[in-house]
Formats: C-alpha cells, sequence, structure tokens
C-alpha cells in the first residue's frame, strides 16, 4: 500500500514537473516571429512520419543510422511496456497484462528484451565513439564541456535503464520457475533473453533476495525513465520529443529559395510608385513601429527556427558536410542552433524574472555568434541537407546577415562594392549595363 | 565574327511575335570571358535547335541573388521588382537560364513577388532537347573512351532537387561517366555560392574550390563537367592550382554538348 501511494505520488511530480518545464520551452519558442506552417497538412504529416517517425533522413550515414535504430526502437517499445509498469505501480499487481494477453505478451516483452540487448551494444558503440574513437565531429570546440557530459549522462542512464530491465525479468524468471513470482504459478516466462539469463545469473540467489533484486530492476527502471524525462529539457536528448513536430513544420519549398522581406517589398514598391505620396499619413495597416530588418537577437528570428534549436542534438552531421567548416573557417552550423538554444534559454529565463518587456542587452549576433561565422557560409544547403530532423541552419545565418548588413552597414568591403555595382549598374561587377549584350557581337 | 543569331525579346515584339523561351544570360555568361562561351554553347545548340528563343540583352539585369545572399534584401527587391516588371511587360511564360543561381532566385524567389514563370536550366532544356529528337549527337564522338566527372552546382542540386538530368545528358556523350565520391545530395559546393564568388574567404586553413578539385582528382577525370559559371570558375582555378590544366578541361555541359553535335 505504502508503495501504491509513492508509486502514484512519483507518478504526479514526475510527469507534473515535466509538464511545468514543458511550458517554459513553449513560452521561449513562442517569442519568435509569426511564420504560417499551417498548409498542406497531408504532406507534413507524410514528412513527419517518414522522416522523424521512418528515421529516414539518418541513414544518409548507414552504420550509426543502425545502431541509433536499436535504441529508438527499443526506446519505442519499453514506451509500452511502461504502460503495464504504471498500472501495475498504481493497483499494486504484477504483470497485469500476462494473463489477458497470453503469447502475445510473451512476444512483445521478447521484442523488447531483444531490442534492449541491441540498445546495450549500440550504447556501448556510442559511448566508444564518444570517447574513445574521438570522431571529430564530436571533438570540436562547441562541444567541450557541458555538451560533452550531456552526450554521456544521456549513454550512461541508458545503460542503468537496461540493466535495470534485465535484473528485473531475470530475477522474475528464477522466481517464477521455483513458483515464488508474484505472478501466481510455476513454469518459465519464456522471454527471449531473461529465460536464458535468469536460470544463469540469478539461480543463486534465495528467493528474498531474488524479490529485492527484482523490485530494484523494477523501481530503477522507472525512477530512470522519470529522471530521464526531466532531465530531457535541459538536454540535447529533447530531440526525442522535438523531431516530431519540428519535422511536421519542415519548409517544404525548394531548399534553394530565400524568405523575402514584406516590409522591403513594401518600402521598395513605393519608392517606384510615382503616385506614392512620402508625406500621407499612414493606412491603418502600416501603423507602428518598424519591424527590425534581419535578426540580431532570437525574437527576430521565426518561432521555427527556435523549434529547429531545441530539436539539435548536437550530432554535427551539418557541420561535417560544411564547406567553410571542412577547410577550417570558424563557421559550424551546429555552433548556431546551439547558439540559437542557448541564447534563447537566457533571454527566456530574464524575461519570466523581469518582465516581457525586459533585454538584457546582449544579443545572438555579436555575443554568441561573430560575423566572422555567419561571412564564410556559402549557402549551400548541406547542412540542411544532412539534417535528421529538418533543421535549419542557413536561414538564420541569413537573418543574421541581413540585420548586419540592412541595420548596420557591417558588410565585408568586397561585398559592399559588389552591392554597389548591383545598384548601379545591374551586376556584381563595374561593368556598364549598355555593355551587357557586347557578348553576341564579339 | 560570329554566326550566331541572337534576336532579343525587343526585337521580336516589334515584329509582333513572341519568343515561347526566353533565354536569361546572366551576369557571368554576359560579362565573364570564359562563362561568355557557355553562353554561346548555349545558343548554338538554340539555334541548331530551331528553338524559337530571346535574350533581354541590354535590358537584363542582375536577378538580385548575390545582394539577397549578402544580406541585403533592398538591393535585391529593387532588382526583383523591375526584372518582373519588364518580364510581365514583355509576356514572358518561360525562361531557360545560364546559371543556377539565375534559375533559383526566378524559380523560387521571383513568384511571391509577382513573377510566375515556368522556369528550366539549360541542362533541363538540353535533355528535352535530345529526348525530342531535335538535338542529334555524332556518333564516336570526340568523347569517345574518355572520361568524364559532373560537379553539383549546389542551387541546381541539393536547392532544387536536379541531379539525375544533368547526368543524363553527360551519358549521351558516349564517355564513361564517374562520380566522385562526393555527389549529388552530398556534393559539395565549389565555395563560390552564398556571394562568396565577390569576396576573399574568411581564414581558414585551405580554400573550398581546392577541397572540391582533390574529390575531382581522385577520379582522375580528362573532364570536369560543371552547370554553373561560378562553379566553373572556382574548379578551373582548383585545376590550375594542381598544375592539371593541361590533363584536365573544365567544361560546362552545354559546351561539351555543342562539341559532340559538332556546332
Amino acid at each position: 500500500m505504502i508503495s501504491q501511494v509513492f508509486f502514484i505520488l512519483l507518478l504526479i511530480i514526475g510527469f507534473g514537473l515535466f509538464a511545468w518545464n514543458i511550458q517554459f520551452i513553449r513560452q521561449n519558442i513562442n517569442l519568435g516571429k509569426d511564420l504560417d506552417r499551417s498548409d498542406q497538412k497531408s504532406k507534413r504529416l507524410k514528412t513527419m512520419l517518414l522522416v522523424a517517425f521512418g528515421q529516414q533522413k539518418m541513414f544518409q550515414r548507414i552504420l550509426p543510422a543502425i545502431f541509433h535504430l536499436f535504441i529508438y526502437l527499443a526506446f519505442l517499445l519499453t514506451s509500452t511496456e511502461l504502460i503495464e509498469i504504471i498500472v501495475d505501480g498504481v493497483f499494486g499487481i504484477h504483470r497485469f497484462f500476462h494473463p489477458y494477453l497470453g503469447s502475445l505478451y510473451t512476444l512483445i516483452i521478447s521484442t523488447i528484451e531483444l531490442l534492449s540487448v541491441l540498445a546495450f551494444v549500440a550504447t556501448l558503440v556510442f559511448l566508444a565513439r564518444r570517447n574513445l574513437l574521438k570522431v571529430p565531429r564530436f571533438q570540436m570546440s562547441e562541444m567541450s564541456g557541458w555538451p560533452k557530459l550531456d552526450g554521456n549522462i544521456i549513454l550512461y542512464l541508458e545503460i542503468v535503464l537496461l540493466i535495470c530491465v534485465f535484473t528485473m525479468n531475470g530475477a522474475d524468471e528464477a522466481l517464477y520457475l521455483q513458483g515464488e513470482s508474484h505472478l501466481p504459478g510455476v513454469g518459465t516466462f519464456g522471454f527471449l533473453v531473461s529465460s536464458f539469463t535468469g536460470p544463469l545469473f540469478f539461480n543463486s540467489f534465495d528467493v528474498e533476495t531474488l524479490h529485492v533484486l527484482e523490485r530494484i530492476g523494477w523501481w530503477g527502471h522507472i525512477l530512470v525513465v522519470f529522471a530521464f524525462l526531466n532531465y530531457l529539457p535541459i538536454s540535447k536528448h529533447f530531440h526525442i520529443i522535438m523531431a516530431f513536430p519540428n519535422t511536421y513544420y519542415s519548409n517544404l519549398n525548394n531548399k534553394g529559395g530565400l524568405t523575402n522581406l514584406s516590409a522591403v517589398k513594401e518600402e521598395v514598391t513605393k519608392m517606384f510608385d510615382p503616385n506614392f505620396d512620402p508625406y500621407a499619413a499612414p493606412s491603418d495597416g502600416e501603423a507602428g513601429m518598424p519591424e527590425r530588418f534581419g535578426a540580431k537577437d532570437v525574437e527576430d528570428l521565426t518561432w521555427k527556427n527556435l523549434m529547429d534549436s531545441y530539436s539539435c542534438t548536437e550530432c554535427g552531421r551539418c557541420t561535417s558536410a560544411c564547406p567553410a567548416n571542412q577547410t577550417g573557417k570558424k563557421l559550424s552550423p551546429r555552433k548556431i542552433m546551439m547558439d540559437t538554444r542557448d541564447r534563447l534559454d537566457e533571454l527566456g529565463r530574464a524575461k519570466r524574472k523581469n518582465g516581457k518587456d525586459y533585454h538584457d542587452g546582449k544579443s545572438l549576433l555579436g555575443d554568441y555568434v561573430s560575423e566572422e561565422e555567419i561571412w564564410a557560409c556559402t549557402s549551400c544547403n548541406a547542412c540542411v541537407q544532412e539534417c535528421p530532423v529538418n533543421i535549419d541552419p542557413l536561414s538564420i545565418i541569413i537573418d543574421l546577415r541581413r540585420y548586419a548588413v540592412m541595420e548596420e552597414s557591417k558588410v565585408p568591403s568586397e561585398l559592399a562594392g559588389m552591392l554597389t555595382n548591383i545598384e548601379n549598374n545591374g551586376a556584381p561587377w563595374q561593368f556598364a549595363q549598355a555593355d551587357r549584350f557586347k557578348w553576341a557581337e564579339e | 565574327m560570329s554566326t550566331l543569331k541572337v534576336p532579343t525579346v525587343a526585337e521580336m515584339v516589334a515584329r509582333n511575335e513572341q519568343p515561347d523561351i526566353l533565354f536569361w544570360v546572366g551576369c557571368s555568361g554576359s560579362f565573364d570571358d570564359r562563362a561568355k562561351k557557355i553562353t554561346k554553347a548555349i545558343v548554338k545548340i538554340l539555334n541548331y535547335c530551331n528553338v524559337k528563343f530571346a535574350v533581354l540583352g541590354a535590358e537584363e539585369s542582375c536577378t538580385g541573388d548575390p545582394a539577397k545572399r549578402a544580406g541585403n534584401e533592398f538591393s535585391f527587391m529593387m532588382q526583383a521588382i523591375q526584372n518582373i516588371e519588364l518580364l510581365n511587360g514583355y509576356q514572358i511564360k518561360k525562361i531557360v537560364t545560364g546559371c543556377p543561381h539565375c534559375f533559383n532566385t526566378l524559380k523560387n524567389e521571383y513568384p511571391e513577388l509577382g513573377g510566375d514563370f515556368e522556369v528550366i536550366h539549360h541542362t533541363q532544356l538540353i535533355n528535352q532537347l535530345i529526348r525530342e529528337g531535335k538535338l542529334l549527337l555524332k556518333e564516336g564522338g570526340s568523347f569517345n573512351g574518355k572520361k568524364i566527372t559532373f560537379h553539383d552546382p549546389c542551387y541546381l542540386g541539393r536547392a532544387n532537387g536536379v541531379y539525375e538530368i544533368p547526368r543524363n545528358v553527360l551519358k549521351k556523350l558516349d564517355a564513361e561517366l564517374q562520380e566522385m565520391k562526393r555527389s549529388k545530395a552530398k556534393g559539395l559546393c565549389c565555395g563560390a555560392g552564398g556571394a562568396q564568388m565577390f569576396k576573399e574567404a574568411e581564414s581558414g586553413d585551405k580554400e573550398v574550390n581546392i577541397e572540391r578539385t582533390e574529390d575531382a582528382l581522385e577520379v582522375k577525370p580528362d573532364v570536369i563537367a560543371t552547370g554553373c559559371p561560378f562553379c566553373n570558375t572556382m574548379m578551373t582555378d582548383g585545376v590550375k592550382y594542381f598544375e592539371k590544366e593541361n590533363e584536365i578541361e573544365v567544361k560546362d555541359i552545354a559546351e561539351l554538348i555543342a562539341n559532340a553535335a559538332d556546332l
């Protein structure tokens, strides 16, 4: 009875705390500018099913994709096992679904066990990859400190979780063989892995110890799950949730098209309009503060840019595909995403503390991302192509450039010349427009 | 001397005619000496296939691509609005470009501003002309036995998903088409996009075009095929850097096809 009460309390605190933390992330994402992604619902659903649920883009790199798939599938299926754990915990019963599902139950748990073994192997591989193999994309400067620790904490937690699962099932198997399980009867559960590991590792223990071990596994499992759940919002591992909405709200247009700034369009259209009266009172739609051109801080980005930043799991595929990064430039698309998230987190906190109009005077461009980084980009879309959850670092880079150029007039000097040429003679080089057709005569 | 027939839209309209397709030459194609050769190769193909095309001539102006990518939306918008007005004034419906950057901007960024055209890249037009039987390539042409590798322009490939059409065209050349280790969606940029063409690169330990030329040299090609005047410049410079300019040609697909058709 006490354990039931304790379990229900844990459940409420676990989910409640998670919901509490999630609302801050939601508030932070809503600091971004409007963007309409409510169209093409069926295409969006399809993208989500393929890219997030179906892991499509992970398979651009086959080996990590396979190991990641083991962990992903184990996670998905273990979540179904969680239903039973919750039912058992609340009502104080043991293996509630066993009598109802029969051989299907054996099949489900066996599949979970198989995937758990594969996930265990994958976790060890990933730990080795991060800490022993020194894969370059996990060793870059933006990965030192917390991001490196974060990556390892997740993998350690997974190991603890998997050990708990096998302790729980193995000890229970050993008990059931002796007719001592809390499930009435005697025999084998027939689960794929624990029907072997049970007798192998747990037969030497007495019944009392086995009951303790089984409970340690059971409670350990659910405690790690809730620890995980509440670790997510401060971790890169949040991608396991954000991958779904983030791919749903993907940019469905050709990657090459950049957004057109409607405020600029209005200004330029007026400029070309001979009937436009610059002294006329503004019409209703125009009133209010003129918006900032481009992005200086996270609030100037769209909510989708901000959602992108919470969806990033810092895998670094973008950065490893980036031509600028490969040739030693300072730009790393992953760092752009991490900076965006870290800055958003900082600003969101400050606003919750000091009111929504508060601004701490810092900004994404300058305090987090340097001009050198944004000017190294070739806009080649390799980072966008690589991202397994359809994050778009390029649109942030372009918006930061827009701010630097249009609001601060900060532009590399050669580009200033190029821009002047376009304005003066309609070409990036200094040739007379009248000579544009001379090639046909040469 | 030139035997090219290059009508302008203004001339055509004066004769009460409409071009079936507008050839958007682009700034490189108009002013850059190397790119002008590509422009002429495209015109040779259009002439040979009797395509009823026209150019804007001196009325053409930058699409605004480099301005937009350099963050100057005002410069871009001034170019875009004027170009769209001109194109709509001439009632242009279909455009072929000699440059993937123009292609991308016209295709993806102009419609929202009122410029709704069917836009294709010159490799797509060439592919269509070959398929329709209008463009015949000589059997056992000069490319027989040669090895060609295609460098995907970012603004044709990843930006617009056109990967197979340039390859289909190259396969008609009777040559061996060999992929670089990074190609199609994984193709490495030449280093010129995003307005980099017009500035020095940020400090690093290598130029992007050198990195990409190394990819190309690995397959030991006779020809590096391109579909973009910027890529052409970058790859040509890369080949010169490795002092391979006597062994490896950097050619646009249009030039290769014009050559194979003996134009």
